[in-house]
């Protein structure tokens, strides 16, 4: 068996805020990413989900180094990322690159694309030759799709979709060999959406990356990942393989996300009067439930749920889920 | 009945790029209870529609054609008729609760002015009914969170407010855009479900704007899709769910990623990208992205039409259609010119 190339040892990120006035400031914490552990091999694409403020945008930061971590380890090929000083973490960015949600504010508006997309080059081998970098832009424009005659224009000229294809040309400029994709399409129409999907997977089979796929939408998630990692106030509810994980969830949480998408099929909509989907709003960050963090929403919650927090765990088929009642909960899903 | 009907609507903006004509000769109509969507990508069109219907348009934005709301033309109307028709007859909900919500104003304040206004309430009248209309969509203690304002509310909290607003005066016609699109799923499942409920129990009229095809799905009774500016599909949701004529309603409804379906070869994908409003192709507008097209595709296409409501506008004939006698009208064509504001 092959070792994995990233490996995420209970990973947490704390935010302090403050309040009140200058005499009576008070500290708050924020857990935002909250002893988060996985792994992840070559060849293979993890899927974050979760709702807007679970973390998964911070746990992504903070892999690459942009945040840093509290506590836990982010070992990549071996070395810990977060015992690095600043300039070998430097050097380290040329395997770990990230494409960002907004394909047009990631983009500087005063330079070509050309530009942009040399600008990793330009930065790592500062001694490159020329034409050597326009050939290597051209050669990363074609891959992506674009066309290398276009190498002069400025953002504003591309569509948004054309201009995610400048952000994923960029990352992928440096041969890196693990790209995170932070909800890269969820800016994007649904057309474009499909076109950039299969353009991140055609990519990954081509190149061996290893990506991370950071997304609030399961239908896309389960379109490009091998196994799913569901977040949820900063911890990890259930980490799947993703066959699995859309026939029969194990965790709750899991079980209420996938309900609440709606299908674009009038009669399979109107059968599935969705009986179970989470009611009210994700708890205050500052006030996170005592026992289990989801039991308040939780349509199977018991006693023990209320005070015991239930730890993530391994199960027989080698999924991992933080539930106590995973056993006995039968929450498989009708899909055709 | 017919509640609203919308004949030969024509938006065009003017650029320092030249004209553009956001919406070319759109015709459509809702009728008394009836949920209709407006289906279509960025640039499609859908919002600045019902803008212009509302007399809501931008500065430089220009409007012509009819919009008979119970038999009287929206467009034709002076702004002080519009205004007593508008957040009363016709309510809408927009896009962005987070920006759509005044941040200065308690939630009472702002809910309270609209009855005050339309209906003449007294405060503590008008007060009441907010708090009604909050129970009603939900919100838990509405007694005590009517005295909050805006960025004590989540997300999901301040779109039920958008929507008890414009529900406080028993709209005959609520025109929502993209409610649920700025919201996480499980917000989205809540607040669709709430329309949903909305439909059943009042006889309102709902047009409802989204490029989601999943929440069209749920809850509408007809859709018309646009591209372009223009209405390349229409029909029942059974229609354009399990018998789309026109090959982007097809494209676009297999390109949606599904949790029940997993394609092995990869998502179906429309290629390109949408055109240019500035520079339109000749003929059909779907022409450089379209798998189906043809030389005949460099005419304008025909509109196919079979029963009330049921057209498609391309060359390729529609299963049991007929050609719509579709003459383009003169340049002199009937409708009064609308305010622009």
């Amino acid at each position: 068996m092959n070792k994995p190339v990233l490996r995420v040892q209970d990973l947490a990120v704390t935010f302090t805020s403050f309040t009140g006035g200058i005499l009576q400031r008070q500290e708050r914490q924020i857990r935002a990413v909250d002893g988060i552990s996985f792994e992840l091999f070559a060849g293979e694409t993890l899927g974050i989900v979760g709702e807007s403020g679970c973390g998964k945008s911070t746990l992504s930061r903070a892999i690459l180094g942009l945040l840093e971590a509290n506590r836990g380890r982010v070992m990549w090929m071996g070395e810990n990322l977060t015992k690095l000083d600043e300039e070998s973490m430097r050097q380290r960015r040329k395997e770990l690159q990230i494409v960002f949600q907004d394909p047009v504010a990631s983009l500087n508006p005063r330079m070509t694309a050309g530009d942009i997309i040399a600008e990793p080059l330009w930065t790592f081998y500062p001694n490159m030759d020329r034409l050597q970098v326009d050939e290597r832009t051209r050669g990363m424009m074609k891959v992506v799709g674009l066309l290398p005659n276009q190498i002069n224009r400025y953002p504003h000229e591309f569509s948004t979709g054309q201009c995610q294809r400048i952000g994923i040309a960029r990352s992928l400029v440096l041969n890196p060999r693990l790209l995170i994709c932070d909800e890269p399409v969820s800016a994007l129409d649904v057309s474009i959406q499909a076109q950039i999907i299969n353009l991140l997977k055609d990519l990954q089979n081509k190149l061996g990356l290893a990506l991370i796929f950071v997304a609030h939408d399961l239908s896309v998630v389960r379109h490009i990942s091998d196994r799913v990692l569901v977040m949820y106030m900063g911890q990890a509810m259930e980490v799947a393989v993703k066959e699995r994980l859309y026939r029969k969830p194990l965790h709750p949480y899991t079980n209420a996300l996938m309900k609440s998408v709606p299908v674009p099929d009038p009669k399979l909509a109107a059968e599935a009067r969705r009986d179970s989907w989470l009611t009210g709003d994700m708890p205050s960050p500052f006030k996170r439930p005592k026992g289990c963090i989801f039991h308040d929403r939780c349509p199977y919650c018991v006693k023990r749920c209320e005070v015991d927090v239930p730890a993530l765990r391994r199960m027989e088929n080698g999924d991992w889920v933080a539930c106590h009642r995973a056993e006995d909960l039968d929450l498989s899903i009708i899909m055709s | 009945m017919t509640l609203l009907e919308v004949t030969g609507l024509e938006v065009e903006f003017d650029t320092p790029e030249g004209v553009v004509k956001a919406v070319n000769k759109l015709d459509f109509s809702v009728d008394t209870g009836e949920t209709l969507a407006i289906v279509g990508e960025s640039g499609a069109g859908k919002s600045q529609l019902v803008m212009a219907i509302m007399g809501l348009l931008a500065e430089n934005g220009s409007a012509r054609g009819k919009a008979l709301f119970r038999g009287e033309d929206l467009m034709a109307m002076k702004p002080q008729e519009l205004n007593s028709i508008r957040g009363n007859q016709i309510a809408m909900i927009f896009q962005d609760p987070m920006t759509s919500l005044n941040p200065y104003l308690s939630i009472e304040k702002q809910m309270a002015e609209v009855v005050i206004h339309h209906r003449r309430l007294k405060k503590d009248e008008a007060r009441a009914q907010a708090i009604e209309m909050l129970r009603a969509v939900r919100i838990p203690d509405p007694e005590e969170r009517i005295k909050q304002y805006p960025h004590e509310y989540s997300g999901g909290m301040r779109q039920r407010v958008m929507i008890a607003m414009g529900l406080l005066c028993e709209p005959d016609l609520l025109i929502a855009d993209e409610p649920s699109t700025a919201l996480d799923v499980t917000v989205q499942a809540q607040i669709t479900q709430l329309v949903g409920e909305l439909r059943e129990k009042t006889s309102m009229s709902i047009i409802l704007i989204t490029h989601d095809l999943a929440v069209v799905a749920e809850i509408c009774d007809r859709v018309i899709v646009m591209y372009a500016g223009e209405v390349v599909e229409s029909g029942t949701a059974e229609d354009i769910f399990y018998s789309p004529q026109h090959p982007y309603t097809q494209g676009l409804l297999a390109s949606v990623p599904r949790l029940d379906q997993v394609m092995e070869d990869g998502l179906h994908a429309i290629p390109g990208n949408p055109p240019n409003l500035q520079d339109l192709p000749d003929g059909c507008r779907f022409r450089d992205r379209c798998e189906k097209a043809s030389e005949q595709c460099l005419e304008p296409p025909p509109v196919w039409e079979s029963g009330v409501g049921r057209t498609s506008r391309c060359v390729i004939p529609m299963e049991g259609g007929r050609l719509q006698d579709d003459v383009p009208p003169a340049d002199e064509a009937e409708g009064g010119e609308g305010p622009a504001e």
